[in-house]
């Protein structure tokens, strides 16, 4: 099955605005995507309280999962998500 | 029961149909479930008027942090997983409400579990849960009513969760029955200038829809009026705002005696509703919303740019910037301050100083950057300053960051006894109410039962205050209140017979205290000064100098 190991980038965590992006991404994409952290369960990577619930803070390694057609080319996209700051995207408050 | 005293905590009159906050509904008792399909589709059609609820309330909330947090809350409840766990639950024998419950139970133990961030949103959770909970049982869900009339809001206390999308256009009036003049419902009150009276008993046995005359000035609320008296409350109510608003331009006394009226703000958003109230300046602006939520502190650049908005919208007047004041009820994550026994009494304010000097340094250069790149006259101060000692170490930190002028806040009652000292190494004093009213008094300031202790009118909070304002007439340098305590217009004029030179609050209150002074001469100010401070109690000092 196509996996994707991810360093989580936010500088708040999986919280948040980046929870909230990554899992409105995760809803957009063509194959069901699950995410988990450590030898836990994977959960659906579109289920906002189970995104949140594994507590992923900066730093922490997650790893997802998707299997069919266009999985690689969703994996990819979520990946790229989660390593970048997606807190940074707020902009200074100028 | 005709009529019910509290304290007034924003001045104002308005009548309507007073109507309760919605309370969190119990979970009724179990009951079996013969068609498990049915009542899948009950928990299901009950979420799904969450959701609906909370993007209705969206799509309507002004401002744009509120709408963020409600499509976060409803995101949470619209959810796959959460259906799921419904169904199991339901299919293992469960009605509706208890599967919903036992369902957000399982992500509940999840948030708690990990902590930080995650267990503040269990109050979330919970919220969610109880919406449900009240669709099924046919109950208002829990919050402020939204009935699309005007009506008075009546509520036990009331939480900034409570209160984040408040329809001004509905809600008139608020009344709560605990509560305390720097309650949030007090300072909610003053940012949107709608009259409130907080800490009135048996406010909650009106029945729903009973019309009251509140008066925010007074604290009374009425529960026994007619038409006719209502429309002669209001017309008199409307003729003191028309007054109030005519007045523009400084703030002065009857007889000319200029008292600064200035602005609090947290950002360069504000500054429009400062310049509105005619607001001389900036008496107290804010820098931890830059701080909040943030694992690591602002950097240089980012700090410069906040300042320079504010410091640009307010060139050519005054802006007394407060550096950072974390810690307490403001717990900022890159301090690590967790495991202090008792924050209030901990390592917060100017102490932070103590550990990490170099945030105050990094501060204090982004302020002298965009004080260099603005036309404003930027005044620094540091809060929860306790010692001598203290203000000479901060004095000399500003000056070395090569800014002008250095203050303190006296919020200690230390500080206030050592007023005069203090004015050797400073250049001006403001005095944070809240927190004097705290430490003077040791009552916290979120404790309802303790509310009368931190009432602005306490004779021994105001001899404090008179103890700073006698030390700055002497020193000849300004002294200023920027607490709760300056947005009420009937301890406006006290507050400058103490010796007070400046006045900073909400925009919203400025008109009111600006129509305040101006009935009164500096000679009237000192007499009812010295009458509150000799005062027995609060309410006596309200009746002899109010």
């Amino acid at each position: 099955m196509p996996t994707r190991t991810v360093t989580v980038g936010s500088t708040s965590g999986l919280h948040a605005r980046p929870a909230k992006i990554f899992v409105e991404a995760a809803a957009k994409a063509p194959v069901k995507v699950t995410i988990r952290s450590g030898d836990r369960k994977p959960v659906p990577a579109k289920s906002m309280l189970s995104v949140l619930a594994l507590g992923a803070k900066q730093g922490t390694e997650v790893i997802l999962e998707a299997e069919g057609e266009g999985a690689d080319e969703a994996l990819d996209s979520l990946a790229t998500l989660l390593a970048s700051d997606l807190d940074a995207e707020e902009g200074s408050h100028a | 029961m005709p009529e019910l005293i509290g304290i007034g905590v924003c001045a104002g009159v308005a009548a309507g149909p007073l109507l309760r906050i919605a309370e969190v509904p119990a979970l009724p008792a179990p009951t079996p479930v013969t068609d498990p399909e049915a009542e899948v589709a009950r928990a299901e059609a009950a979420l799904a008027e969450v959701v609906a609820d909370l993007e209705r309330r969206a799509d309507r909330a002004a401002d744009s942090t509120v709408t963020d947090v409600l499509r976060a809350e409803a995101m949470m409840a619209d959810d796959e997983t959460l259906r799921e766990g419904v169904r199991e639950h339901v299919e293992a024998g469960h009605d509706a409400a208890h599967a919903i419950d036992a369902a957000f139970a399982a992500f509940r133990e999840a948030f708690e579990a990990a902590g930080g961030y995650l267990a503040e949103r269990v109050a979330d959770l919970d919220d969610l849960r109880n919406r449900a909970v009240a669709v099924l049982l046919g109950l208002p869900m829990p919050g402020v009513p939204s009935p699309g009339h005007p009506y008075v809001l009546a509520a036990r206390d009331l939480a900034p969760a409570d209160t984040a999308d408040l329809d001004p256009e509905q809600v008139i009036a608020l009344v709560t029955e605990i509560g305390g003049p720097t309650s949030h419902t007090a300072i909610l009150a003053r940012a949107l200038g709608l009259p409130a009276v907080v800490a009135c008993p048996g406010v909650l046995a009106v029945p729903d829809g009973t019309p009251v005359l509140v008066d925010g000035a007074t604290g009374q609320v009425r529960t026994d009026v007619d038409e006719a008296t209502i429309k002669a409350a209001i017309e008199a109510s409307a003729q003191v705002t028309a007054a109030a608003s005519g007045l523009t331009g400084p703030g002065r006394t009857a007889d000319g005696y200029a008292v600064k009226l200035l602005a609090n703000v947290g950002s360069a958003k504000n500054v429009p509703a400062a310049d509105e109230a005619h607001a001389e300046g900036v008496g107290l602006f804010r820098t931890e919303l830059l701080f909040l939520d943030r694992a690591q502190e602002p950097g240089h650049g980012e700090q410069v740019a906040a300042y320079r908005d504010v410091f640009r919208a307010m060139a050519g007047r005054r802006v007394v910037i407060r550096t950072l004041d974390a810690g307490a009820d403001k717990p900022l994550p890159f301090l690590n301050q967790e495991g202090e026994p008792n924050p209030a009494l901990g390592v917060r304010g100017l102490r932070v100083a103590r550990q990490r000097p170099e945030v105050l340094a990094t501060q204090l250069a982004a302020i002298a950057e965009a004080r260099a790149e603005t036309g404003a006259d930027v005044w620094v101060m540091a809060p929860m300053v306790s010692t001598v000692a203290e203000a000479t170490a901060f004095a000399a930190a500003v000056h070395d960051a090569g800014l002008p002028r250095a203050g303190v806040m006296i919020e200690v009652p230390a500080a206030a006894l050592r007023a005069a000292e203090l004015l050797k190494v400073v250049d001006f004093l403001s005095i944070g109410t809240n927190d004097l009213s705290q430490y003077t008094f040791a009552a916290d300031r979120m404790c309802g039962p303790l509310a009368d202790l931190l009432d602005p009118w306490q004779p021994a909070l105001l001899q404090l205050i008179g103890l700073c304002g006698e030390a700055g007439r002497a020193a000849g340098k300004p002294v200023g209140v920027c607490g709760e305590a300056a947005a009420d217009p009937l301890l406006a004029p006290v507050l400058v017979g103490l010796g007070v030179t400046s006045l900073s609050m909400s925009p919203r209150a400025l008109p009111a205290v600006r129509a305040a002074l101006a009935t009164r001469t500096e000679e009237d100010c000192r007499r009812l000064a010295a009458l509150a401070v000799a005062a027995a109690g609060p309410a006596e000092a309200r009746k002899l100098a109010g």
